[in-house]
């Protein structure tokens, strides 16, 4: 049963990743953080029946900083797409090496 | 006085810098809200004194700190000198930040209070990130310190370039911070404990308690705390999020948040992985050989003088990784050492760079410094200060630091290490004198070409203080070493088979 929760919490922690890195939509890439960060709290509750109930514990000061990181993270892309008027990655190109 | 931790009221006390900060951050903003009726109205400078005040006040409170002992090392938070070094580090840039901004700020039409009540929230997120021995608590202090800067990155919401360094910064800060929770959510699974010095009791001194999870959870650690300090592959932001943030924010972040995710990992690896240094010494050593080897040679070709510190921070984050590979007391000492030299001269260049910049930050190029070193002699000597002790020449803060970290590479047996570092040293000679060169002995294109550079009081006397002491620091370094030297050992306190063992 652990091993199945803790499989599962890494595929969907992989999915967010891939999603990060193949995606060019901001906040796409945004919800593909979201999405590594709710597998992490996958994986603290599956740990939690061995590790004792801190886990379940931990679980909610990720969620809390999920949302504060939301919070700023949407202002953030208002703030850019008020200059550019897309959120594409692509676009944003001002700097470079 | 001894702490227990057994009331909620020692906690109080082991907490009184950041409680007193965070404290006066809410105070600022505040004071900032009541001064001003229209909306237009620029901040009083009381705001600017009252912060002052609270970071004077909390390293009253960090002093006092020394005074109190802890029972037991395993406290969720550590009473040790290595904490107080750190918050002392942390508190002077927040200082500096706070010198040299204010005019730049105003300028920009930026407002001060909410400005100021950010950096002090972050200047807490920082202390309790280096001092703390749960791997939840960093994990808070992480988010605490990056959610305070992606927004200081962004605060310039005219200027395109701030927007785009914040997003930039933003997704890839939230992107690795995914990976050391993963990390810490593996670690509690193999060790049971979230504790550092309960995680280096569970692996043991050999290591052999150490299993696929507690290995693995390692390795994201490492993966996290590499985004955090820009090592090469992981510093795909730094260069942007740096030239795209205001230029005194930029020297905040580049000199405090990187200090601050270095004192981390230093704390991290070296409490609760002593045991299974076998198995993380081949990946420091490639971060540090990679980061020092590619931001050096990238760093040549920029013309842009932002974005080339930029890079050079990166090259920076390279040398202390070769401090951390050593895994040392003397790399440890060698390490807080170089952080602190490290502060001051990159905070230091920083301001020098948005001064010459003037408005709107337009003037970054190289050719902006033709001349500058006979039109403002004083902003020319302080930057040719900073450049040379960034290079590592004698005499400097930069080159006793660098003399300490390959002193303990080689007494570690890193050879090849140190070689590396020499070589890239040398390269780095280069973009740096480059920059010098253009400041003495290249005319300025029109007589006029440095008007409006304009220094501020306040600027000029944290540029001369910081020059200053880097100067200090190169001549006389005995002092400031001896101290980095017990807030090193005092993370030996848990046992371990390197620290106190004099480098091996």
């Amino acid at each position: 049963m652990l091993t199945r929760s803790l499989v599962l919490s890494a595929i969907l922690f992989g999915l967010g990743v891939a999603g990060v890195v193949v995606r060019r939509n901001a906040i796409i890439l945004f919800m593909c953080i979201e999405l590594m960060l709710n597998a992490v709290n996958l994986a603290f509750v599956a740990l939690s029946r061995a590790a004792g109930i801190e886990g379940q514990i931990f679980v909610f000061f990720v969620m809390t900083v999920a949302a504060a990181e939301a919070a700023v993270g949407l202002a953030i892309i208002i703030s850019i797409f008020r200059h550019a008027e897309t959120v594409d990655m692509k676009n944003f190109n001002l700097l470079r090496w | 006085m001894i702490l227990d931790f057994a009331s909620g009221l020692s906690y109080l006390w082991a907490l009184l810098p950041e409680v007193v900060l965070s404290l006066w951050a809410m105070l600022v903003l505040l004071v900032d809200v009541f001064q001003k009726g229209e909306r237009s109205e620029a901040s009083r400078p009381i705001v600017t004194w009252l912060t002052l005040i609270g970071i004077v006040g909390a390293a009253a409170a960090n002093a006092w700190l020394l005074t109190l002992e802890e029972t037991t090392p395993t406290g969720m938070i550590a009473l040790d000198e290595f904490r107080v070094f750190a918050n002392f580090l942390f508190l002077l840039a927040g200082a500096l930040f706070v010198l040299i901004s204010t005019r730049y700020l105003e300028q920009e039409h930026l407002r001060l209070g909410e400005l100021y009540a950010l950096v002090l929230l972050a200047t807490v997120g920082m202390m309790l990130f280096a001092g703390s021995r749960d791997l939840i608590v960093i994990f808070l202090a992480l988010e605490l310190m990056s959610v305070a800067v992606y927004v200081l990155t962004g605060v310039n919401r005219r200027d395109r370039r701030s927007a785009e360094a914040a997003l930039k910064y933003f997704l890839l800060g939230a992107f690795s911070s995914a990976f050391f929770l993963f990390g810490v959510a593996l670690l509690y699974g193999g060790a049971g404990t979230v504790n550092l010095a309960l995680l280096a009791r569970s692996i043991g001194v050999d290591g052999l308690g150490a299993n696929a999870l507690i290995v693995a959870g390692m390795a994201l650690l490492a993966v996290g705390f590499g985004f955090k300090v820009a090592a090469v592959p992981f510093h795909m932001w730094t260069p942007d999020a740096y030239e795209g943030a205001p230029a005194p924010i930029t020297g905040f972040m580049a000199a405090a948040v990187k200090a601050a995710a270095f004192a981390a990992f230093l704390r991290v690896f070296l409490t609760a992985f002593p045991g299974l240094y076998e198995r993380w010494d081949d990946l420091v050593i490639w971060l540090a050989a990679l980061t020092m080897v590619a931001a050096n040679l990238v760093a040549v070709v920029q013309g842009n003088v932002k974005r080339m510190l930029a890079y050079s921070s990166v090259a920076h984050a390279g040398y202390l990784l070769v401090a951390l590979a050593a895994a040392s007391s003397l790399g440890a000492a060698s390490y807080l050492f170089y952080l602190v030299v490290y502060t001051l001269m990159t905070i230091g260049a920083f301001a020098v760079v948005f001064v010459v910049g003037r408005r709107g930050e337009e003037r970054l190029d190289l050719d902006a410094y033709s001349g500058l070193g006979w039109e403002r002699p004083l902003l020319g000597v302080v930057m040719t200060i900073f450049l040379l002790s960034l290079a590592g020449f004698p005499l400097t803060g930069g080159f006793i630091g660098k003399v300490f970290i390959l002193q303990a590479a080689v007494a570690k047996g890193l050879v090849k290490l140190a070689v590396v570092l020499v070589l890239t040293s040398l390269v780095s000679y280069w973009y740096y004198l480059r920059v010098a060169w253009y400041m003495w002995f290249r005319e300025a294109p029109t007589p006029e070409a440095a008007a409006g550079v304009v220094a501020s009081p306040s600027l000029r006397f944290a540029l001369v203080m910081a020059a200053a002491l880097v100067i200090l620091l190169g001549v006389f370094p005995g002092q400031l070493l001896e101290l980095a030297e017990r807030s090193a050992a005092a993370l030996a306190q848990a046992p371990s088979p390197f620290l106190g063992a004099g480098g091996n």
